[in-house]
């Protein structure tokens, strides 16, 4: 087969299709992963290569709302870990995973660069400073009060 | 001319707003983590409400985070004044007070606002503005960065129309002399990068901004990008003029989205008002940008790795030469700086190369960005020049220690730094300074530990995240940072014997050497500096089974002391998550050590004016407590 001469511009293409793609459905569906493949005209061992390359690419569907750990250096320090096992504890889950009613999933992030606020939780996007394992229990209570309505 | 339109409107909007009252509100991420955004709300239904016209601009970081919500308040013919942490009820006396009023309500107050002779904001009285100097960060948090007009109108991009009428070879001579070296943590001599690009005959160029800021602890880039975008991207493109490239890449971490927003904003803004794109400014330059969202891998930082992450493969370095300069981004020539090495262009274009060279240390000149994060009470942004004393940072422009403890190190640069002790605080900030410490200024994010942090957990820590993020292509790193980590596991839990100390100094060496890329290379350096500084502890850990932190959770436990227990108190026991506290009302409460999952839970709601909770290690110190106790009873 004949190699496809490199196009500058669509090269980086790739990645910046898998996050729309997981934009869309909330992670990477097997099926997708094909066609991206054929749509760029690469193997389709790349495109696996890539999105399990990556930490923001998932496999698996992740729930309706979504808990990023922040495990940074000062969220580790100031007792971000705690509260990582308080969240497992807490949704029966381990990190990576999601809730069986697909309402919680569970995730580890390395610094989202606010050190000063440590240890961080983001929900949905939604940053909750200065977080202890009472206070992530209390907040999951928030959220599943939020969510049942 | 058509830019000397576009900039004279700018001043005139710039001119209009300083004559008005105008409020800022600092919201970057940090800032809106703090809540900053109910006070953008707040703000504009209070004004409205009293029927007060006046703006209010959204603004990045100022630096100072460990007041967020910050406002400033503008009035002209009166003090400008910033407010530290604002929330809703501060925001209505505030509007009432010094808005309405001509109270500047300095109880709320963090000080007052002054300007230096870059334009930079100064807080007199605060103690650190006594030893920064902001060249970078001399707009963050003053102005819009949603708003080039606001840029422009500050002096924004002249430096751009300066470089655009001067002879290409000028323009690198004089990033050259300035002596700007790279920022992104190595310290490369940027104009002697750019030389060897401009040098190559091959065609396309293409520039790179490197934001894929992905130590943990460093956040200097993502507040640039979200304070400042324009600067950045000013820099970026005199660097593609100069290196004659006319495509142009900008990374930036996908967890960073508000700064990727502030970017893909800060590009279309320029490209409508003909400042990137084709024919910038009416010459014959032209020059494009794309924004790609990275996908979260710590080695994509790395500058060939960066390349195959744009190139949409994985980011697995190689080896280097060819350097990028010669053949990067498909096979072409391609220049790859970091988002702060591209911000001090625009200032040495528009100041001179003298200026920059006369800041700074024999060595390494201009100014240093660091991020203060960890046990300190002031945590944020500074920007300092080069040859400023750690102890000038931790004690003066962090704020030193919280109450009662002692700094007793700091982590620099993540995990390609090292583990500064206290004993060598008198180091000057200085690229070859912070290497002969066995540490390396990396990215320039700093933690500050105190007493209650433990070396031996946050070595184990690095090495957890670093083993996680190898890619995994050279042996040593896949393998060798597995292996440390178990090592330091093994330690951290107390199953370590005397053997493995030496076999965890030998590895990392080797591990350092072995490595083909940085962070291979840089792995083993938290290792290596807290054995060379804090042998003690590592020794404490294998020898007493004891962490002198109290930080690592096998070797230690929670205990409650009886006598200081108040009986009725039932705090401990309502919160544990495992109902591991026993006791019954109005009897002292006690740990059941088998449900213990060392939460710490308990002590931090045990009230203050009791403390009846303690932590000891080593654990079969709780043995003798226990006997102790029950002699007493």
């Amino acid at each position: 087969m004949k190699k496809k001469e490199e196009q500058p511009s669509s090269g980086s293409k790739i990645i910046e299709t898998l996050i729309r793609i997981q934009k869309d459905f909330g992670y990477l569906p097997e099926e997708k992963l094909k066609e991206v493949a054929t749509l760029f005209g690469v193997p389709e061992s790349q495109i696996w290569g890539v999105a399990t390359f990556y930490n923001v690419f998932r496999l698996k569907p992740k729930g309706k709302t979504h808990i990023k750990i922040c495990m940074g250096t000062a969220c580790h320090l100031s007792g971000g870990e705690r509260v990582l096992e308080a969240a497992e504890r807490e949704l029966k889950i381990t990190v990576g995973d999601t809730t069986p009613d697909l309402r919680f999933s569970l995730e580890r992030v390395a610094c989202i660069g606010c050190c000063m606020l440590a240890p961080v939780v983001v929900v949905d996007g939604k940053v909750y400073p200065r977080m202890s394992p009472l206070k992530f229990e209390e907040l999951l209570i928030g959220l599943g009060e939020k969510g049942s309505d | 001319m058509r830019f000397e339109k576009i900039k004279r409107e700018a001043e005139r909007y710039v001119k209009d707003l300083s004559l008005r009252t105008h409020i800022l509100v600092g919201t970057p991420t940090c800032g809106k983590a703090a809540g900053a955004d109910e006070v953008v709300r707040e703000l504009s239904s209070e004004l409205k409400r009293r029927g007060i016209e006046i703006p209010v601009l959204e603004v990045g970081c100022m630096g100072l985070c460990f007041a967020e919500p910050l406002v400033l308040i503008f009035k002209p013919g009166s003090f400008n004044v910033v407010y530290r942490n604002v929330d809703s009820s501060s925001v209505r006396r505030l509007v009432e007070g010094y808005i309405e009023g001509d109270d500047p309500c300095l109880e709320l107050a963090l000080g007052t606002i002054e300007f230096d002779e870059e334009g930079a904001p100064i807080i007199p009285e605060l103690k650190r503005f006594e030893f920064e100097k902001r060249i970078l960060l001399r707009r963050c948090g003053i102005v819009d960065p949603t708003n080039i007009m606001h840029y422009i109108g500050v002096g924004g991009y002249s430096a751009l129309e300066k470089t655009l009428h001067l002879p290409r070879e000028m323009v690198i001579d004089e990033i050259k002399k300035s002596e700007l070296r790279g920022r992104g943590g190595a310290g490369f001599p940027t104009g002697i990068k750019w030389e060897e690009c401009a040098k190559m005959q091959d065609e396309p160029k293409y520039v790179i901004c490197n934001a894929d800021e992905g130590d943990p602890g460093a956040f200097m880039d993502r507040i640039i990008l979200e304070s400042d975008p324009h600067q950045m991207l000013e820099g970026m493109i005199i660097a593609g003029y100069a290196v004659n490239a006319n495509e142009g890449f900008i990374y930036v971490r996908a967890e960073y989205q508000r700064a990727l927003e502030m970017v893909r904003r800060a590009k279309d803004d320029a490209e409508r008002l003909g400042i990137l794109g084709k024919s910038v400014m009416g010459t014959e330059f032209s020059f494009n940008i794309q924004v790609i969202e990275g996908a979260g891998a710590f080695v994509a930082g790395e500058e060939t790795g960066l390349i195959f992450a744009i190139e949409g493969k994985r980011s697995e370095p190689r080896f280097r030469p060819p350097y990028p300069s010669e053949r990067g981004l498909f096979g072409k020539p391609t220049l790859v700086d970091n988002v702060k090495t591209f911000s001090y262009v625009p200032w040495i274009i528009e100041n001179g190369w003298e200026k920059f060279y006369s800041i700074g240390t024999e060595k390494s000149k201009g100014t240093a960005i660091f991020t203060l994060a960890g046990k300190v009470k002031e945590p944020g942004l500074t920007e300092v020049p080069m040859g400023v004393t750690l102890n000038t940072l931790v004690y003066e422009v962090a704020g030193g220690p919280r109450e009662g403890k002692r700094i007793k190190a700091i982590q620099i640069g993540g995990p390609s730094g090292g583990c500064i002790p206290s004993s060598l605080f008198h180091l000057p900030v200085d690229y070859d300074a912070f290497l002969s410490s066995g540490s390396m200024m990396g990215s320039g994010g700093m933690i500050f530990m105190d007493e209650d942090d433990c070396v031996v957990d946050m070595a184990r820590f690095f090495l957890d995240f670093i083993q996680k993020e190898s890619c995994g292509k050279c042996t040593m790193c896949r393998i060798g940072t597995l292996q440390l980590f178990y090592l330091l596991d093994k330690i951290t839990k107390g199953e370590a014997e005397t053997q493995d100390l030496t076999k965890l100094k030998e590895l990392a060496e080797d591990v350092k050497i072995g490595s083909l890329c940085g962070l291979g290379r840089s792995a083993p350096n938290p290792i290596l500096t807290t054995l060379r500084y804090f042998y003690d502890e590592y020794v404490a850990h294998v020898e007493e089974k004891k962490c002198p932190a109290l930080v690592c959770k096998s070797l230690i436990a929670y205990f409650i002391i009886p006598e200081k227990c108040d009986r009725a108190c039932e705090h401990c026991k309502l919160t544990c998550p495992v109902e591991a506290v026993g006791g019954n009302k109005g009897e002292p409460k006690y740990i059941i050590q088998e449900k213990c999952v060392k939460c710490g839970t308990c002590l931090n709601v045990c009230p203050p004016e009791y403390s009846a909770v303690i932590k000891v290690s080593p654990i079969k110190k709780l043995k003798e407590l226990e006997i102790q106790n029950y002699r007493k009873e």
